[in-house]
């Protein structure tokens, strides 16, 4: 029988003003993966990621998206954002990243994201290829262009594996 | 308080590989089951993607798989994929000959996996290398079901179509159960 919570919450914001970026810093090495859910209030397109300010061509990416009437795929290698999310007004994007703080592997995230009321919906993977533990995330509105506005929410929730 | 989500096994693959990774014993004191898999296989084909395969209850017999999936410039969709009717496809992951150290995400969802209907799956499967080339990339979206009552006590996974693959060191599967009880 496991002891203690599997699925903890590590972190949580609310915006009280319209941000360009939004970055989880100084995240715990304790858990096996990571879990990032956000709800857009107002605009964009994609939501961008970085890990641990890595700004070098290291990402690479694949999306499969729909608009409601028509699915089509995405794909970008050697970028220097990935993608964590397609979004709107009043959507939700969710991410999964696993084996966040080993230094063995590179970094998988596979993730949904969906504007129901005017945009897209999708499902998506990042590649971030360095095998360093993961220490920070930072959320973007399309690859640093856009701003999060106010009422926006960003959760990161730690899942442990034993 | 009681615990809403938990694991309930988990497994890394040794240096020696693995040919699957198997679940028994399971018990039936959750509401949902939810397996998650960072994976790398064996070669496919030699510069391909390797594929993720489940079967419940080392049974055999009843399985169907639907599928939308991002492999080539196009998106594509489709029924039990490389004609197997033995096993649940799970998506694919990369394989030996494609990006070091780089390994495919599964999200694999089983509700109510104790009741007496069919059992159905929900999957969530990507596989990113780098590479520009048809199937050295993949998203897809599964919706898996075995035609069978049993409650569900083994959960076994599989690496290739043939179900002969090899799972490579460092791929991980854990198991969690989730209760629906307040």
């Amino acid at each position: 029988m496991p002891a203690g919570a599997t699925y903890d919450c590590i972190a949580t914001t609310t915006l009280t003003s319209n941000q360009s970026s939004v970055t989880f810093s100084s995240i715990s090495g304790s858990y096996t993966d990571l879990v990032y859910v956000i709800y857009n209030k107002t605009g964009g397109i994609n939501t961008a990621v970085r890990f641990n300010s890595d700004s070098g061509t290291n990402y690479s990416l694949t999306q499969l998206y729909g608009n409601g009437s028509a699915a089509a795929s995405l794909r970008s290698t050697n970028v220097t954002y990935g993608i964590a999310g397609v979004i709107g007004n009043d959507s939700t994007v969710v991410g999964h990243i696993m084996n966040y703080s080993n230094t063995t592997t590179n970094k998988t995230l596979i993730g949904r994201g969906g504007a129901a009321g005017d945009t897209y919906l999708d499902a998506f993977v990042t590649l971030w290829r360095s095998t360093s533990a993961i220490t920070s995330v930072t959320f973007y509105q399309g690859s640093d262009a856009g701003t999060w506005g106010s009422g926006s929410t960003f959760t990161l929730y730690g899942i442990k594996a034993a | 308080m009681a615990l809403t989500y938990e694991a309930i096994a988990t497994t890394t693959v040794g240096s020696g590989g693995a040919s699957s990774i198997d679940f028994q014993s399971i018990p039936s004191t959750y509401t949902n089951l939810s397996i998650l898999v960072s994976a790398r296989g064996s070669s496919y084909d030699g510069t391909s993607t390797n594929q993720l395969f489940l079967r419940f209850n080392n049974n055999s017999s009843s399985y169907s798989t639907r599928q939308i999936s991002a492999a080539t410039g196009s998106v594509g969709s489709g029924t039990n994929p490389y004609g197997v009717t033995s096993a649940i496809w799970c998506g694919e992951m990369p394989s030996v000959n494609q990006t070091a150290s780089t390994f495919g995400n599964t999200l694999i969802y089983i509700p109510n996996y104790t009741s007496s209907n069919n059992k159905s799956l929900s999957v969530d499967n990507v596989s990113e290398t780098n590479g520009t080339a048809d199937y050295t990339f993949s998203v897809a979206l599964t919706a898996g079901l075995w035609s069978n009552t049993s409650v569900i006590d083994r959960i076994t996974l599989y690496c290739k179509y043939t179900l002969d693959g090899t799972f490579q060191q460092y791929t991980t599967a854990t198991l969690y159960g989730i209760k629906n009880t307040v």
